[in-house]
């Protein structure tokens, strides 16, 4: 039958894995354009007043600027930890190379609740307040390992000589590293930071859990939801699901257009 | 992951340089302090005790004597293991037939956009998406008024605020992370080993049960090892979705920590929970070999 499947079973299977996939984001964006004040069939709308409504609402946008701030940050200090670890064990793996890889690599195999935990009790016994800089902490530490890991498979032998080149010439080592070695990276370190900002602007527990007047955006939502069920949520769901959307695009354009590029 | 090797030469060039010996220690200081610190310091305070509002060093077994004698607090780990092995059984049986048919009958060209179709959700919007399934599955939901309007059902049937919703909620999310890993794992099988047993007189059902099946088991272990480990732990999805009739561990600890500032018994239930993880990760240790993907 069709050019993109062989088969038509296979091609009924994709169409209902699909639609399982896609169901609730449709739901959830058709509904916030909804006119009543439930989120449910039928659908009255469109209208746009929930986003009205939504960008009316102080707390709420800013829970916005917060998460924007937390997650920006907190991609760029993930970026560059997880850089010059990278740029460092390459270059000089030191004497327990797998051990700092280890090290680095680690929290991924923890539960985002168990970081969170972790941190909310060492605070508290350090008297160390909440706050969104316990959050944007709590997100280096989640997004770390991912920043190095993809910054780390990228470095080559290649690079290593072109930073031999650079000395030969007469770079320090400083200079080497911002006008080498950086620049060379460019698509990597974006892709790092895209992806980092993108879990921490999702990011929900480990913000739950250390912040406390200030909140980020899904700590709001998750806050309204216990007013039930209504098309404003819907309208701040779609709001972080399209600004996640773009982030997610922006990192997997990078990386394909570095593809090309090295190709 | 490739290691980089650093050839003798370019150590002698490059080794003794201050700058790239001590490049990696911010990261590795910032790991030891808010990763590695806040753990021990967790695995210290479940010996401690909470006596009159106050966290006291009193270094003794009492909190994980209490959380192994209460029911509730068993229940609710008996509870997160079931939810998170049924989710991961599911999980592979949808995950899998998608990702073969991705791998072997959407010609190339098709395979990538298609991939990243399916896997796109998976990356947003975590407190959104257990929302999203909310409702779909409400009373006067997405289902309910469907089935309603078809005269199939006269009442809604009760599909949100159960283990049932918060499994569902879950498959969605880790669905599209299996169908990535194996299928990942499949695309790398060369075609000739399927060939070979074909001119062997093998049948195709014979072809996949022996040959691509077994080489595709790395693909599998590594999606459910991640499905194992980011479900037991996820708060918001049994939060959003469970309703009142049960409790998972981490909704058990995080009431521990909203209801009574209870730090002791939430860093026992904290260390619990992380046992159970590495138990399962020791236990998938061999098969977990995350270079092959």
């Amino acid at each position: 039958m069709s050019r993109w499947i062989t088969s038509a079973p296979a091609a009924a299977y994709l169409i209902a894995a699909l639609i399982f996939i896609y169901l609730p984001v449709l739901v959830l964006v058709l509904f916030s354009f909804q006119e009543g004040s439930l989120p449910v069939p039928p659908f009255d709308g469109p209208s746009l007043q929930w986003y009205e409504k939504l960008f009316a609402n102080e707390r709420l946008l800013d829970a916005l600027w917060n998460s924007i701030v937390v997650a920006v940050l907190s991609g760029a200090a993930s970026t560059l930890l997880g850089f010059l670890a990278a740029y460092g064990l390459s270059r000089h793996p030191g004497a327990f190379p797998g051990l700092a890889r280890f090290l680095l690599i680690a929290p991924i195999t923890v539960s985002y609740l168990i970081i969170g935990m972790g941190l909310l009790i060492t605070f508290n016994v350090a008297g160390i307040s909440k706050s969104l800089l316990a959050v944007g902490i709590g997100h280096v530490i989640i997004n770390l390992p991912l920043a190095f890991a993809v910054i780390y498979s990228q470095m080559s032998e290649r690079h290593k000589n072109i930073d031999a080149a650079a000395h030969d010439l007469g770079a320090s080592d400083l200079q080497t590293m911002l006008y080498v070695s950086a620049p060379m990276m460019k698509a990597s370190l974006l892709a790092a930071f895209c992806l980092s900002a993108t879990l921490s602007w999702d990011e929900f527990i480990v913000a739950f859990l250390l912040s406390r007047f200030e909140v980020t955006l899904p700590v709001i939502i998750y806050e309204m939801l216990r007013a039930g069920l209504t098309p404003e949520v819907n309208a701040a769901g779609t709001l972080v699901f399209a600004i996640s959307m773009v982030a997610v695009f922006a990192a997997a354009a990078t990386l394909m257009f570095k593809k090309k590029e090295s190709t | 992951m490739p290691a980089p090797q650093t050839t003798l030469k370019d150590a002698s060039r490059l080794g003794g340089l201050p700058l790239t010996r001590w490049a990696a220690y911010p990261a590795l200081t910032f790991s030891l302090l808010f990763f590695v610190a806040p753990f021990l310091v967790m695995f210290a305070v479940s010996f401690w005790q909470r006596l009159r509002g106050r966290l006291e060093a009193t270094w003794t077994l009492a909190n994980y004597e209490k959380f192994f004698s209460r029911d509730y607090l068993v229940d609710a780990l008996i509870n997160s293991i079931e939810v998170t092995l049924i989710t991961t059984v599911i999980s592979i049986l949808i995950a899998y037939p998608l990702a073969y048919i991705l791998a072997f009958k959407v010609p190339p060209r098709w395979q990538r956009i298609i991939l990243l179709l399916t896997v796109l959700p998976f990356w947003t919007a975590y407190v959104v998406r257990s929302y999203s399934w909310l409702l779909v599955l409400s009373d006067n939901g997405i289902v309910n008024s469907t089935l309603i309007t078809l005269g199939l059902i006269g009442e809604p049937i009760a599909l949100a605020y159960t283990r049932g919703a918060t499994v569902l909620g879950f498959v969605h999310f880790f669905t599209m992370l299996l169908t990535l890993t194996i299928y990942s794992n499949l695309i790398q099988i060369p075609p000739n080993y399927r060939h070979a047993a074909a001119d062997l007189g093998a049948s195709p059902l014979q072809a996949f049960l022996r040959i691509t099946l077994p080489l595709s088991a790395p693909g599998v272990a590594v999606g459910a090892f991640l499905t194992f480990v980011i479900t037991i732990g996820d708060y918001i999805t049994p939060q959003i979705l469970g309703g009142n009739t049960e409790v998972l561990i981490p909704q058990a600890i995080i009431l521990q920590i909203s209801r009574s500032a209870n730090f002791p018994m939430a860093s026992v239930m904290s260390i619990t929970l992380m046992v159970v993880v590495t138990g399962c990760y020791l236990a998938f240790a061999r098969h977990l070999k995350m270079d092959k993907l």
